[in-house]
């Protein structure tokens, strides 16, 4: 069975092929095992990617891209707001004020602006309502505020999906909340639209098929980098010291911590843990899933270290970020009760997350049964080096692509190298084969490529663009 | 398909190595993710038994399509009582491995709950062999 046939899932994160290299750096750090190297160019397996952005971060030519809507698309709309995490305010230098970001922000043409924790009481509030009145299973209950985490186990921990909180993201709060405000202020619902300007790809790809719910309610994604550019560009050199902003009585100090790492954790009573870093995080799983957690209550997971002042749309150190944030965070108040937000509560609650495992071998067991046999033979003549020149993430990955009929032995360069001293192969269809998996003159001399003679990666000029230059 | 993990006694560091190749099995053949689940907890306990009680031992995994038989055999003191030791808080674990966060003789009955079938014999001052057996569908 065709894997990518196996979920309809939304994904953000997209390849260029045009800029791919097929360097396989992706390759080695996907959590899930999601990229294999077909023609020449890196390909994402649509039913294990997880949107977690670990193959964007590692990529040295900038050949994934996460997709999002022009800035232009705001125009769509009478009135445009410009919904936005706390870390987008964290990640810029202290000499650049929340006032000026908030103003940029407008120049640019939102007519609204709403961080996206803002009406984080209510959250809060209903987190604890799920943990005291709903929940009755095995403890921990598992955050659901990391999209990416919850993809990771809809997909890799699928028998844990039970433990997942049933409310909604912050965005989608704000986005509600920023509803409600709208027609409070007597605007038509047809004439606004609320554009999210997200850290990460698991939210677009959240926000454009959300976890049990039919539907987001935002309106468009906005590039984080492109506000930050454009606020870097607008803002530099004037006076940072005034702070103010229309809304800043409604931000609170658990608000603006909340996606950091213990920003939940810190809002629940109870025996919590906060765990950031992909890798971490699938310990952590892992060890939930074998019955080997000591008692806890609560578990916090971000895919990203430092929480989302890591994620990877963000321009910013994610340790001066979350330090910054930390120092805003000080000069607001707490959180207020969500004493009479009750309907905005109400459209917290989400179904059941669904498990969506991913197929190995087959959907049959019995035929599952039989490829996992075959696939441990064929681990007896790879080499184990794992060394990703297969366009596989290891050898036992190759040998389970062989028994899907995706892969062939020859894709292993040590297994053709023994074949053509044996006689086997001849050295031609062996050269043929490697190009036919790494494209067409790949192994041409290149000197354009990272690190040699008119290296062209970005970031670099080649030689000609440098003379030009002086 | 049979897999055999020595188990060293006293070795927590690699406790739980045997559990989480077989839950990457069960994993690769598609086996439901809740009775994954049972086994997995069930074979991580007694794999966790074997390294806080005896001085070595063997896991059996004979893997089927349609349910995985296991046979955990160690060398260590033996199960005196063995109804006794199913009770859930029995223990004989020593302060030093409690500390660790193991030991709280919540061990055997948690292999029962989560096995379908379970067999214990046992010999005082020789070693204990546990036959784990779960189907993969509902039987």
């Amino acid at each position: 069975m065709n894997q990518s046939n196996q979920l309809e899932l939304h994904h953000a994160i997209k390849i260029d092929p045009d800029k791919c290299r097929a360097c396989t750096h992706c390759l080695k750090v996907c959590p899930t095992e999601a990229i294999r190297i077909r023609n020449g160019k890196a390909t994402i397996i649509p039913g294990r990617c997880v949107d977690c952005g670990e193959c964007h971060r590692a990529c040295p030519y900038q050949a994934f891209h996460v997709e999002q809507d022009d800035l232009s698309r705001i125009f769509d709309y009478k009135y445009r707001v410009a919904l936005f995490p706390a870390v987008l305010v964290s990640q810029f230098p202290e000499n650049i004020s929340e006032e000026q970001i908030y103003s940029v922000l407008k120049q640019i043409g939102f007519t609204h602006t709403c961080e996206v924790e803002q009406p984080i009481s209510v959250l809060i509030d209903s987190i604890k309502d799920f943990a005291q009145n709903e929940y009755d299973s095995e403890k921990p209950i598992i955050s659901s505020f990391c999209p990416a985490t919850v993809r990771l186990v809809q997909v890799k921990y699928p028998a844990l999906t039970d433990h997942l909180v049933l409310r909604n993201a912050p965005h989608d709060l704000a986005a509600w909340y920023v509803r409600m405000r709208l027609a409070e202020e007597g605007i038509d619902p047809s004439d606004a639209g609320i554009f999210y300007i997200t850290p990460c790809a698991a939210k677009i790809a959240a926000v454009k098929s959300p976890v049990g719910e039919k539907k987001s309610i935002v309106d468009g994604i906005i590039n984080m980098s492109e506000i930050y550019n454009r606020v870097m560009s607008k803002a530099t050199g004037a006076n940072g010291a005034f702070h103010t902003c229309d809304c800043r009585h409604e931000i609170s100090r658990e608000g603006i911590l909340w996606s950091l790492p213990e920003g939940e954790k810190a809002a629940f009573e109870g025996k919590s843990l906060s765990v950031d870093g992909m890798h971490n995080v699938i310990r952590i799983l892992e060890r939930l899933e074998d019955g080997d957690l000591p008692d806890i209550d609560f578990l916090e997971l971000r895919a990203c270290e430092e929480g989302c002042a890591g994620g990877i749309m963000m321009t910013g150190n994610r340790f001066l970020t979350a330090d910054r944030q930390h120092k805003r965070a000080e000069t607001f108040p707490k959180a207020q009760s969500s004493a009479g937000m009750e309907e905005l509560a109400e459209k917290l609650r989400i179904a059941p997350v669904q498990p969506r495992p991913m197929v190995h071998l087959d959907t049959d067991m019995e035929k599952a049964f039989e490829k996992m046999q075959k696939a441990r033979s064929i681990m007896c003549h790879l080499p184990g080096i794992d060394c990703g020149a297969c366009g596989a993430p290891s050898c036992l990955a190759l040998a389970e692509d062989m028994v899907r009929h995706e892969a062939r032995m020859t894709d292993c360069i040590f297994v053709q190298q023994l074949w053509q001293k044996e006689g086997k192969i001849s050295a031609d269809k062996a050269f043929r084969n490697l190009e036919k998996k790494w494209g067409e003159n790949r192994f041409d001399v290149d000197c354009s490529k990272r690190g040699a003679k008119n290296d062209n990666s970005p970031g670099l000029m080649n030689e000609e663009e440098d003379a030009n230059l002086y | 398909m049979k897999l055999n993990f020595q188990v060293e006694g006293g070795n927590f560091a690699k406790a739980g190595a045997a559990s989480s190749e077989v839950k990457k099995m069960l994993k690769q053949l598609g086996v439901p993710p809740m009775i994954i689940r049972r086994i997995v907890v069930a074979l991580y306990e007694a794999e966790v038994n074997i390294v806080a009680h005896a001085q070595q031992g063997v896991i059996s995994v004979d893997l089927h399509h349609d349910k995985v038989e296991i046979e955990l055999r160690d060398k260590g003191p033996g199960i005196q009582d063995i109804s006794r030791a199913m009770q859930e808080g029995f223990s004989t674990a020593s302060e030093e491995v409690r500390a660790m966060g193991f030991g709280a003789g919540m061990g055997l009955p948690n292999i029962k709950k989560n096995a379908d079938k379970l067999h214990i014999e046992s010999q005082v001052g020789e070693g204990t062999t546990v036959y784990i057996t779960n189907y993969f569908a509902k039987p």
